[in-house]
């Protein structure tokens, strides 16, 4: 390839530029795909910073920053080093790695002026050449990214080689400016709930995106808490951690009391659309609770845990809705829900137990197949007697509570309470069932099966029941989302969910509660579900997109996910972990204790 | 697992096995006796025992049935070796393959496209074809070294299912990456020269069907040269036998494997021509059945095993065209052809139930294996 026919040319140039060389020109190919997936112009009409930024340019303006940011690093093991590069030579690095992928965007423009791709690339159009030259003609557009891209550069690269203190309190100011823009319908939406309305007309413009004015106060009070919060969240974490037993349960349960009325109160405050959004992102919390249990635990990775989902959500369709095809015995929904869980038992142990003896890959492809073999099923003419084939199964009830109210989409805030108590009660099994004898055997049978059998753990039964409690909390979600959305057609169970889930569970943290929360906090709130949208609302052409690169990167650079669990984490760092005890000279000393219970910082790998 | 062993159940989930595999031979039997009986009288009284309705088929319906299953099962064998290589190799399943496969018959689109706006597809059809298929083999091949380099090449320590969920990623990510580059409407090729797609011969097999399966066994026996005479493939063999030994003889593990993913996707850009030819439409999610049902002959064959790969194809195609009409209409399934995708998932189910190791024995390293 490339790098075989520049090798030649490459062998004269030192390692540190040949660094800049590489990063420059994945820099500039990365601004050009990009540009071209229309990523700019499409996210031209979010504004993040009212006249100045919207966030389709900083969609193009984070690559040259990230690049300097990437290039201003002092190479490790510097002292082992013939010639280590010193300041200058890094900020100058920088600045080229920023000028090439800004320059990626120059030629972009003389390109797009000059020659007609439209044909097979249906972003090549003249509104792009309108982006990228700012509408004053293309020689502007060709300098002026050549000036950008290094500015940025540069800036990056300064940024990087400041001490630790002042890139924390950038990286936080930077973090809230954003941030604040893209929760702004949540913020917005909570602060009038508040009743501060004045508040919200002074941050943000009419029509969307922070004020220039807010924007500056908001980085600078960030930047402030920030410098004085140093170390204060880290101390209160450690003063917590070293509490003795009984004192740290108290603080424990508190914390979990305060966020639990917190969730209780929030939709109270807030709109509609906010609330459907939480009650999306609660049904995504419970599905990757559940597949957490099959993945993160037993370590079995299900590709069709949609199937649980789809089954769940059919059988209830079948056993409330009145319009049901060929039985209708409306039952109330929570009676439905008894049987439902019963069916997902059932489904769970037939998906199970064909595919548990085989090879782990074999079996996430299996189980993949299964999913769409029950999604063609429902949608087949055969049994469309029994499920309505495409034309689905709809006007169903809501759940009726007790005769005193009725849940159901046209009141997204009920959905949420209900969609909470589920949560509650799956956080509580996920919770429970870690930390009892059958959790432990899921954590040996993923950690090395055979030792596993070896120490008189049945695997077979002990894999079957994760499939088994993952079907379950898959039905409870399937059971939420009939009631919330009021119809099933089989579009709702493609594979693609199972996909968005595991992307879930992988980058909050396979095996960890809090991390899967997280990860489908963020994830779904932010870019949205298979077919909810998150906050980014304009994001819903490339979310799928952005989770298939999120996925790899994840994998490539945090496999144990951003809330990793201990275990799992040193499970697959194993080697790094042990070269790290040799290097502390932890494995002379005898006392593997030590390295096993050792706390390791979460992420202190590059 | 060992095959005498799997028959006799010790434990329930094994009763429970034994129970779906007799399930499902004695399924496959009924709908096929079913089939016989219906073939030799329609108003046979079994086959109207188990599907009050049947018809039947005639002559030319069944042959048109079996050919289009070659010429598809052709083109998964083709993108099966690309599967069975890599996991002969690596031991990973490259559930980004069947996305390469799609870069190929989009690749093609393009370009054939593009050639009918120049006018050269009408006039010079041959050459035309040739140009695409060499074009679609460059990019393809592109494609997957890179998805070597970047993804698989840093992870191949992990535990063997990180590089996996990486593939579903890249998966994800090839596709979509068509959706925003050329737009998420389906494609049409150009429209193929009368004198191939007329019915010919005595066995009144259109000509495009024929040109698949010439192509593919053209491909398939390039392949079976490189692999089996070449220094290039016995380099390969090494490597898939043992990595760190054969580096220790002088075999560069790197090149060899990149030299892998380029074989395997540049079958898989023939492929993508081949599908392009054959259904002449194509749209971004036109990867990922044909990928699954590609893994499947690569299981069927025996995984890492070529020869069977394609054997597997074949296997496969004929199964997906015949077995809605053969098995379940006879039994009284109606709507069949919409069960064409669930049952080729059955068959891969059904094939890893009943014989995991493959029809033809799988050829994976000790480690793999295990």
């Amino acid at each position: 390839m490339s790098a075989t026919v520049l090798s030649p040319l490459l062998r004269h140039v030192s390692g540190t530029w040949r660094r800049v060389l590489r990063l420059g020109t994945l820099g500039a190919v990365g601004q050009v795909f990009i540009s071209l997936s229309g990523m700019p112009v499409r996210l031209d009409v979010r504004e993040i910073i009212v006249p100045i930024l919207s966030l389709g340019y900083l969609a193009v303006l984070a690559v040259p920053i990230v690049l300097g940011v990437l290039l201003g690093r002092r190479p490790e093991h510097q002292e082992f080093l013939e010639k280590s590069p010193n300041r200058r030579d890094l900020l100058l690095g920088a600045t080229l790695g920023g000028l090439m992928g800004g320059g990626g965007l120059s030629v972009l423009a003389l390109l797009l002026a000059r020659f007609d791709l439209r044909d097979p690339l249906i972003n090549w159009s003249p509104q792009l050449l309108e982006f990228l030259s700012f509408g004053r003609g293309v020689s502007f557009g060709f300098v002026i990214w050549l000036v950008i891209g290094g500015g940025l550069g540069l800036v990056g690269g300064t940024v990087r080689l400041a001490s630790a203190r002042t890139q924390r309190v950038i990286m936080t100011m930077a973090l809230t400016v954003v941030g604040a823009a893209i929760l702004e319908s949540l913020l917005v939406d909570l602060v009038e709930g508040v009743g501060l309305e004045a508040l919200v007309e002074w941050l943000y413009a009419p029509r969307g995106g922070l004020t220039l004015v807010g924007a500056a106060v908001l980085a600078f009070v960030s930047g402030l808490l920030s410098l004085l919060g140093q170390g204060r969240v880290k101390n209160f974490r450690e003063k917590i951690q070293t509490m003795e037993g009984p004192r740290q349960t108290r603080v424990n349960l508190m914390l979990i009391a305060a966020v639990g009325v917190a969730l209780i109160v929030l939709p109270l405050l807030v709109g509609k659309l906010t609330n459907e959004l939480l009650a999306n992102i609660g049904l995504f919390v419970l599905l990757a609770l559940g597949l957490n249990i099959v993945v993160g635990l037993a370590g079995i990775l299900d590709l069709g845990y949609v199937a649980f989902f789809a089954v769940g959500s059919y059988s209830t369709a079948v056993l409330t809705a009145a319009t049901s095809p060929r039985i209708a015995p409306e039952f109330p929904w929570f009676f439905a829900l008894i049987i439902v869980v019963f069916i997902a038992i059932l489904v769970g142990l037939f998906i199970g137990a064909p595919v548990i003896r085989m090879r782990g890959d074999y079996l996430a492809i299996v189980t993949l197949g299964f999913g769409e073999i029950i999604r063609l099923l429902f949608l087949s003419d055969w049994l469309s007697g029994w499920f309505g084939g495409s034309q689905g199964i709809t006007a169903i009830d809501g759940v009726d509570v007790f005769g005193l109210l009725t849940v159901d989409g046209t009141n997204p805030r009920r959905v949420f309470y209900l969609v909470l108590f589920f949560c509650a009660i799956a956080i509580y099994i996920s919770w429970r069932l870690e930390r009892s004898r059958l959790g432990r055997a899921w954590m040996a049978v993923r950690e090395d099966e055979p030792v596993a059998e070896a120490m008189g753990i049945n695997t077979v039964n002990v894999k079957l029941m994760a499939f088994v409690v993952g079907a379950v909390l898959g039905s409870f979600g399937g059971a939420i989302f009939v009631a919330k959305v009021g119809s099933v057609f089989p579009t709702s169970f493609l594979i693609l969910v199972s996909i968005i889930i595991l992307v879930v569970v992988i980058f909050g943290g396979m095996g960890n509660i809090f991390g899967v929360i997280a990860g489908a906090v963020v994830l779904i709130g932010v870019l949205g579900g298979p077919k909810q949208p998150g906050l980014l609302v304009e994001f819903s052409e490339f979310k799928l997109l952005i989770y298939g690169a999120l996925l790899v990167w994840m994998m490539l650079a945090r496999p144990e996910g951003l809330i990793p669990s201990a275990r799992r984490s040193r499970e697959l760092h194993q080697e790094e972990f042990l070269q790290d005890a040799w290097l502390t000279g932890q494995i002379d000393t005898d006392d593997t204790n030590d390295l096993h219970g050792g706390s390791r910082p979460p992420g202190s790998q590059a | 697992m060992a095959s005498a062993s799997m028959w006799v159940p010790r434990t329930k989930v094994d009763w429970f096995l034994t129970v779906l595999r007799v399930l499902a031979l004695t399924v496959v039997t009924v709908g096929l006796l079913a089939f016989i009986a219906q073939q030799i009288d329609v108003d046979n009284p079994f086959a109207r025992l188990v599907n009050p309705d049947a018809t039947g088929l005639t002559g030319p319906q069944f042959r048109g049935l079996v050919i289009s299953g070659f010429a598809q099962g052709a083109m998964y064998g083709l993108i099966a070796l690309g599967y069975s290589m890599v996991y002969g190799v690596l031991g990973f399943i490259n559930f980004a393959h069947g996305e390469v496969f799609m870069v190929g018959a989009m690749t093609g689109m393009i370009t054939s496209n593009k050639l009918d706006d120049a006018g050269l597809w009408e006039t010079n059809f041959i050459g035309s074809l040739l140009f695409i298929v060499a074009v679609s083999m460059l990019v393809c091949t592109l494609t997957a070294v890179i998805m070597e380099r970047v993804a698989y090449r840093p992870l191949r320590k992990a535990p063997r299912l990180i590089p996996l969920i990486t593939s579903i990623g890249i998966s994800f990510f090839i596709q979509n990456t068509s959706v925003v580059l050329l737009g998420p409407t389906s494609k049409a090729y150009p429209d193929m020269p009368d004198w191939l797609t007329a019915k010919r011969t005595f066995l009144e097999i259109e000509g495009t069907k024929i040109m698949v399966i010439c192509v593919a066994a053209v491909s398939m026996l390039v392949l079976w040269l490189l692999v089996e005479r070449t220094k290039t493939g016995k380099a390969m063999r090494a490597v898939a036998e043992d990595q760190e030994i054969a580096g220790l003889m002088g075999v560069d593990v790197n090149r060899t494997i990149v030299k892998v993913f380029a074989v395997g996707g540049a079958m898989a850009g023939v492929a993508g021509i081949l599908w392009g030819v054959l259904f002449r439409s194509v749209i971004h999610y036109t990867g990922f059945l044909p990928g699954i049902k590609a893994f499947s002959s690569a299981v069927v064959g025996g995984i890492g095993n070529l020869g069977g790969s394609m054997a597997g194809g074949l296997f496969i195609g004929l199964a997906e065209s015949t077995g809605p009409l053969l098995i379940l209409e006879p039994l009284g399934v109606s709507g069949v052809s919409q069960l064409r995708d669930a049952v080729a998932f059955a068959m891969l189910i059904a094939v890893l139930l009943l014989k995991p190791s493959g029809l033809f024995g799988e050829r994976l390293s000790a480690e793999d294996r295990a």
